[in-house]
């Protein structure tokens, strides 16, 4: 792939490129293809493989859809229909949304803070098989025809033995949990990864909004994903060994599977859209031509959005017959977070005002979020007044209000994202005409496929049912609906064939098309695999607008942040970031796939109940992880033992 | 130039290790996430419990009775001990320590998991898994944290293995010591919450 390259830098010698290339470079190999640990692949690969479930899940959509274009339609049957919307939204939600984000943190991460790669990364190398596996194992149940069938939250008892026999929700509860173990282990990695290899002089109150809201979303991640792990943990040992934890005939009780989903699934919603929103954040610089207004406020709203985001389950649980006071709680919660949500959306909103806004293609995308987004919230915030939630409650006004926020609030950013960093993940620049033409058929098609529902929610047609009949009148805007998602789908199919017309025609693109402000953009157009020849030393929150920053990379280099004998990057303080030491980085490994393949292994035999395998397979990776982490024996006198 | 190199940044600084390591932070989160699991499990007790408002245990199911859990407690919360002694000797550079407080928690952990086998094999005579909901909180809670115990005596037992080959441990290295420290005090901690939680909790 042939690329224009950063102006050489003064700082770095060509004997230290040579030996940062002999350090970090991979060659092109079946063994480095399976065993790299580079956090530029492997966010590559989050976003090839969330977008290939995105198709997957977009298509069971489209068969819906299709479905549901004229009354009493037997395209599909009830038991297909089932499987199709449950299998459409714990895909978005869990093998699309999240990991696509974590792609794009992946890769940006370690370039926008000034490091050569994450904190763990063969932890990382391990979260990618991991998710890849998960998806595989519960998209592969659908051809047998034993997909999940009880709707993405799975609410018993409809989910219990009794009443959906069948591998169905074991595939759901079992791969929910082995991905969980992907989620989580991302999680912790950017954590790490933002608290200590940011570049000398990134302070806190210079770290970019997207650093922010990624390390916001993980620790949403670690305080969430908890309660879903354990939900389905009790699902499954209810459905295979007779357990009762949600059997009110023998003192269990229904209701604590929808607490615990909801104490997991309120906060998912911003661990989907706080990710998304700092992309947004991250895009407005460049072509609104400043820095985002209010950058403290940013901040302090996601920060406030990811704690509150803890106390507005209940909202989901309007019509379950909780007592009052806990209703009016929960209920003023919900409006609560509103504000934070408001003082993003102002911010972007004061600073396109006062900033001059290039209409670019990325620019176009923020703007149909900052749109889509904002109606999406004006429905959420009407939910959040009880009474009316108890009459749209299970409408199809409820599914238009989260593709509203969902599409609005996730989609579109990444979209932006998606143009506006493929010349920095690909080397090459898009056709603007061909990004244009999928922006318009895209924000056409989203709102034509879902702003009927709000008008056929209000009519009364309840969601997740697989046809309906004529009389109500909800046939015309049905129909209305179908045709919006075809348009929606050749927007989509735009914006692929863009990114592949992109990577295979575009021409070349400089380290820095946009005049961008972050760091990522300070280097080659794709980056070396050692990210940057001189680690920068950070003077501003702008690093790339600000001259001492960037001289710190050219003539302002120093050997302490070149670091070319060895595979090596800085540790810098978790508040100041003032450099602490010189940490060696691992090399290239295959423990993680063999780690990850002894774990699909276990998991596959839980699902088929061949649990000699599985006890085998546990075995194998309690073995993997124990030679993983054996320490590398050392001379006596380097470690420090006294006789 | 040699001066130089010595006094030089990254030679003052590769030395001692200075401030928090990422492995120090990717363990302390991860112990985080887990207690939050633990959280979530002993509120799924008390929720069921109180929303099934009658007799607890319900059933006929008699209450823990309190000997062995108590032993149990008594084995397990000292069993920190000795490997905080056994983290402070390495961190001198004495592998003596090490080995020797490693090898004294897993005994402790061992006759921990011992004593639990023992109450299963009494209580699975009253109540198991799918008698109701209060058995399957039961064995599910004890299970899941024995569980907890197996994997940190595992880490506990790979550690003292790496400190008998020699070459692994030292002043200077002792950063797998410290993360298997933490997870273990953490099996111990959450023990205090679960007794308080499945045993003393029904008689209040």
């Amino acid at each position: 792939m042939s690329t224009t390259a950063a102006a050489p830098a003064p700082g770095a010698s060509r004997e230290d490129l040579a030996a940062l290339e002999e350090r970090w470079g991979e060659r092109p190999s079946l063994r480095s293809w399976f065993g790299t640990v580079d956090h530029k692949r492997i966010g590559r690969r989050y976003l090839v493989t969330a977008g290939f479930f995105f198709i997957l899940a977009g298509l069971s959509a489209l068969a819906m859809r299709t479905q549901l274009a004229r009354p009493e339609s037997r395209l599909l049957s009830p038991q297909e229909y089932n499987q199709l919307f449950t299998m459409h939204g714990t895909a978005m939600i869990f093998l699309f949304a999240t990991p696509m984000l974590f792609g794009f943190g992946n890769f940006l991460v370690p370039l926008m803070i000034g490091s050569r790669d994450m904190a763990f990364p063969k932890l990382n190398a391990l979260g990618y098989w991991v998710f890849l596996f998960a998806g595989l194992f519960m998209w592969a149940s659908l051809p047998f025809g034993a997909a999940p069938n009880g709707g993405w939250f799975a609410y018993v008892p409809l989910t219990e033995r009794t009443n959906t026999p069948g591998l169905h929700m074991d595939v759901y509860s079992l791969g929910l949990l082995f991905l969980g173990i992907a989620t989580t282990a991302g999680s912790i990695n950017f954590i790490v990864t933002a608290l200590k290899l940011r570049a000398p002089g990134m302070s806190l109150n210079r770290v970019p909004l997207f650093v922010w809201a990624i390390v916001a979303t993980a620790f949403m991640v670690i305080f969430a994903l908890p309660a879903l792990n354990l939900d389905n943990a009790m699902l499954f040992l209810d459905r295979r060994f007779g357990t009762h934890f949600f059997d009110p005939g023998a003192a269990g009780n229904v209701l604590l599977w929808q607490h615990l989903f909801w104490i997991f699934g309120h906060p998912d919603v911003y661990i989907i859209v706080m990710p998304a929103l700092g992309i947004v954040s991250a895009v407005l610089p460049a072509f609104t031509r400043r820095g985002v207004v209010g950058y403290p406020l940013i901040v302090f709203a996601i920060v406030a959005i990811s704690i509150i985001s803890f106390g507005v389950w209940v909202h989901h649980m309007f019509a379950t017959g909780l007592p009052r006071l806990s209703y009016s709680f929960f209920s003023a919660a919900s409006t609560i977070i509103t504000i934070p949500s408001g003082i993003q959306i102002f911010a972007w909103l004061a600073t396109m005002a006062l900033g001059r806004v290039v209409l670019k293609v990325p620019m176009l995308f923020l703007i149909g979020f900052v749109v889509t987004f904002v109606l999406g919230g004006f429905t959420g915030t009407m939910f959040a007044l009880t009474a009316f939630d108890q009459q749209v409650t299970d409408s199809y006004f409820v599914v238009a209000h989260f593709h509203y926020v969902l599409i609005g609030g996730a989609v579109f950013p990444m979209l932006a994202g998606i143009y506006y960093w493929l010349p920095k993940i690909t080397g090459r620049m898009y056709h603007e005409g061909l990004g244009r033409w999928a922006f318009w058929l895209v924000f056409a098609g989203m709102h034509v496929t879902f702003f009927p529902m709000h008008l056929y929610g209000l009519f009364g047609m309840p969601r997740r049912v697989y046809t309906y009949r004529s009389e109500p009148g909800w046939d015309g805007w049905n129909l209305v609906s179908t045709a919006g998602s075809y348009l929606l789908a050749i927007g989509l199919l735009l914006v692929l064939i863009g990114v592949l017309h992109a990577i295979r025609r575009g021409r070349p693109a400089p380290p820095d098309p946009w005049g961008a402000d972050s760091l990522e953009w300070s280097t080659d157009s794709p980056p070396k695999p050692y990210n940057f020849p001189v680690l920068p030393r950070v003077h501003s929150l702008h690093p790339t607008w600000d001259e001492a920053s960037r001289e710190s990379m050219g003539a302002g280099a120093t050997r302490d942040r070149i670091l070319a004998d060895g595979r090596r990057t800085l540790l810098t303080s978790e508040l100041d970031g003032s450099r602490e030491r010189v940490v060696e980085m691992p090399e290239a490994s295959l423990q993680p796939l063999v780690l990850a393949l002894a774990m699909l292994v276990f998991f596959t035999a839980m699902l088929v109940a061949w649990y000699p395998v599985a006890a085998v397979a546990a075995v194998a990776v309690a073995a993997t992880i124990a030679v993983w982490l054996w320490p590398p024996r050392r001379p006596e006198r380097e470690l420090g033992v006294q006789p | 130039m040699s001066v130089r190199a010595a006094t030089g940044t990254e030679a003052l600084t590769t030395e001692l290790p200075v401030g928090r390591s990422t492995g120090w932070w990717g363990m302390v989160m991860f112990v985080v996430t887990e207690a939050t699991l633990f959280a979530c499990l002993l509120g799924s007790y008390f929720y069921l419990r109180f929303q099934y408002g009658g007799p607890w245990p319900p059933d006929g199911i008699s209450k823990p009775k309190l000997l062995v859990p108590l032993v149990m407690t008594a084995v397990l919360l000292p069993s920190s001990l000795p490997v905080v002694w056994a983290e402070r000797g390495i961190r001198q550079g004495q592998r003596w320590r090490l080995r020797a407080g490693l090898a004294a928690t897993l005994v402790l952990g061992v006759t921990f998991l011992a004593l639990q086998a023992s109450e299963y094999a009494e209580k699975l005579r009253e109540f198991t898994m799918t008698t109701d909901a209060y058995g399957s909180l039961f064995y599910l809670i004890t299970g899941f944290h024995g569980l907890h115990v197996l994997v940190g005596l595992t880490m506990i037992g790979w550690l003292l293995a790496a400190s008998l080959r020699g070459g692994s441990f030292g002043a200077h290295r002792h950063e797998r010591v410290r993360n298997a420290a933490i997870y273990w005090h953490f099996v111990d901690l959450v023990w205090a919450a679960i007794l308080f939680t499945v045993y003393l909790s029904p008689r209040l």
